[in-house]
């Protein structure tokens, strides 16, 4: 260049004369090309304009917009009276990236004492590594704000709902309990999760660059909230239950109890209480037999009050009329190799007197003397045998076997209630049948708006002639004089059923009440089951009669059912007076 | 021609100012909606917790405790109940 540059001219001149001239398609070339270049372009704008724009689109709202979710809350639980037995409320989690945290020493203690654990316990789940920890669950939304207050960066938090239930252990079984995302797992909080459960909805809004939302783009979702639902529970009611079969069972030192209150003119369960409980807001730890709800999901032998069913299907058979004379001397019947047993012989007694006295010899003969298909047909219509479909998930049916497959044997000792199983609401379902004008009410934990009509399975006839054998057996020579209620004339029978062990019968017992009252217009069916009472007493009449008689009375008088007897009613035997029992 | 121009100018001016005006408007009532169902949310929560507050302290049994030993209340014997029936009362 510098040579060039040195002799300027001369080259020049030399250019000029010895460069060819500039091809003349050289120009229009390079516009061409440069024009070519400009239309790729457009195309290339076009194309990511009008048809592949998804990405770009993304990229860019990604920036400014944000879908936000809309919280849905669960559904209320109440009881008849609207009274809360569970709710939702907000509550958040605190989590960590552990790896992108930074927190200063100061900011760990500080956060330490608002979740209420040592900072160094703290410190730990943060060096534990793995990408993401929860710090703490469920805890109040002011507690994580003031978290969110310290700034530490790297930890954050989630909105939650966490379920409440102000009945704690008096309602855990029925209600059941919600796990995590507040969805049923339990109960009725499980077979509801549809009705009950809400559906989170979510929306497309603008923020700016701070995070606020200045704009709403669209709904995306609208968020639904979970229905409440009334139960057939009366609170008031299903404490009274509790708190005395609790009593009860401590009492008795038993290992387990039940405790039912039917209203007999909506077949609504009142109240259903179980013990062993637990406590559903604090159910870290419970063993799973705690949560049973037994009196639905668990089947017992239901001993003598089985027996009201056989008098009933003989009297509709016409076999028998109350006044019939049953001979149970010698108080043993043998049938084949087997022994039926009266733990006090009798003599001849009514039909009314089996009932009264709690005869296993008159029973077994009078079942003896049926059809096996009409004592089957008896029991079947009065539920046993069938889930009594009260929208409680698990329950059972219970034991009742083809009349085809029953032995003499079977159908004598299944006439006080062994060689059948049934379960507690089915027990207290089917005296309805005896409170009642002869019709099965259905047992059902929802709230109903009235009187529900139940299935006719007798004659009003049959089912008078029982209640008036039912109020014999809670009078003086009946077998239940201390299920007796001030003011109020009420009718049950007692049950004591040896438990079976293994293949035989041991020496455990199931204690049983069942009743109803007022006797002149029944309004309430009472059914008690005490598991292996083992304090001394274990007779129907002694250990579970009591719990009948304080839950009626208290009931009805609550309710403020009419009283329909004097309030001097109550005749008790004198005390060490023992009581002719059956088992 | 100058003068309509002008006028279109004008006209053209405060219908961009307005809009402006008008979309400002619109954010902060648009916060204030926002503000507004926040706190209608914060309403429900706390209703949601009164009534559980409600419902436990309504529990029959602190009702029952607070009878019993607070107030000394018991149930009557059966001696001490007389019913009174019939009348208006029914």
């Amino acid at each position: 260049m510098r040579a060039v540059a040195l002799s300027a001219k001369p080259a020049q001149r030399r250019a000029a004369k010895a460069l060819p001239p500039l091809p003349r398609f050289r120009a229009p070339l390079v516009f061409g090309l440069i024009a070519l270049l400009f239309g790729g372009l457009v195309v290339r704008s076009l194309y990511l304009q009008w048809i592949d724009n998804e990405f770009l689109q993304e990229q860019g709202s990604s920036r400014y917009s944000r879908e936000i979710e809309l919280p849905a809350h669960r559904g209320r639980i109440v009881d008849r009276f609207g009274e809360a037995l569970a709710i939702s409320t907000p509550v958040k989690s605190i989590w960590a990236f552990p790896a992108k945290t930074e927190a200063t020493p100061e900011q760990l203690v500080a956060l330490g004492k608002l979740l209420e654990t040592p900072p160094q316990a703290l410190a730990k789940k943060l060096s534990d590594g793995g990408d993401f920890v929860f710090l703490a669950r469920q805890v109040p939304p002011e507690v994580a704000d003031r978290i969110a207050l310290l700034k530490i960066k790297g930890v954050h938090d989630q909105n939650e709902y966490r379920r409440f239930y102000p009945g704690g252990e008096t309602t855990s079984h029925i209600l059941g309990f919600t796990g995590d995302h507040d969805t049923g797992q339990e109960g009725i909080e499980l077979a509801q999760q549809e009705w009950l459960g809400g559906k989170p909805g979510s929306r497309r809004v603008i923020i700016n660059r701070r995070g606020d939302v200045v704009e709403d783009v669209e709904a995306i979702r609208a968020p639904q909230a979970g229905r409440d639902l009334a139960l057939a529970i009366d609170t008031r009611l299903q404490y009274l239950a509790f708190r005395d079969l609790k009593a009860a069972v401590e009492a008795n030192k038993a290992k387990a109890g039940g405790l039912v209150i039917l209203d007999v003119q909506s077949g609504e369960i009142l109240a259903l209480a179980n013990w062993p409980t637990y406590n559903p807001n604090a159910r870290n730890r419970v063993a799973r037999e705690k949560m049973r709800n037994r009196a639905l999901t668990d089947v017992f032998e239901p001993g003598s009050t089985m027996k009201p069913f056989t008098i009933a299907s003989a009297l509709e058979a016409g076999k028998v009329n109350p006044g019939t004379i049953i001979q149970t001397a010698p108080g043993t019947l043998t049938i084949g190799p087997n022994t039926i047993h009266d733990a006090h012989p009798n003599g001849a007694l009514t039909v009314e007197q089996v009932i009264q006295k709690s005869s296993n010899v008159g029973a077994a003969k009078i079942a003896l003397s049926l059809p096996p298909e009409t004592l089957w047909r008896t029991l079947a219509d009065a539920g046993f045998g069938t889930p009594p479909k009260t929208g409680f998930p698990g329950e059972v049916a219970g034991r009742l076997r083809p009349a085809k497959t029953w032995k003499p044997i079977e159908q004598a000792t299944m006439a006080y209630g062994h060689g059948i199983s049934v379960n507690l609401v089915q027990l207290a379902r089917g005296y309805t049948v005896f409170a009642t004008e002869g019709e099965l009410k259905p047992a059902t934990l929802f709230k109903a708006s009235g009187p529900v009509a139940g299935r006719p399975v007798m004659k009003p006839e049959t089912a008078h002639a029982v209640r008036r054998m039912l109020e014999m057996a809670v009078q003086t020579g009946g077998t239940a004089p201390r299920a007796q209620v001030t003011g109020y004339r009420v009718g049950g029978k007692t049950g004591t059923a040896h438990k079976l062990e293994g293949r035989g019968y041991g020496n455990k017992y199931v204690s049983s009440f069942v009743g109803f009252a007022p006797v002149s217009n029944p309004r309430l069916v009472v059914a008690v089951m005490i598991d292996e009472p083992s304090a001394g007493q274990y007779y129907g009449g002694a250990v579970a009669a009591p719990v009948f008689s304080g839950v009626m009375g208290s009931a009805l008088r609550m309710l403020g059912v009419p009283t329909d007897a004097p309030v001097d009613n109550v005749i008790l035997p004198p005390d060490g007076f023992e009581i002719d029992e059956e088992t | 021609m100058l003068r309509l121009n002008l006028l279109l100018l004008a006209a053209l001016v405060a219908c961009a100012l307005s809009l402006v005006t008008s979309r400002h408007q619109a954010r902060k009532l648009f916060v204030e909606l926002e503000r507004a169902q926040a706190m209608a949310r914060s309403y429900e929560t706390e209703y949601g917790q009164l009534e559980l507050e409600q419902s436990t302290w309504a529990m029959p049994a602190r009702t029952e405790k607070i009878a019993r030993e607070q107030l000394k209340m018991q149930l009557p014997g059966p001696g001490r109940v007389e019913i009174i029936s019939g009348g208006g009362a029914r």
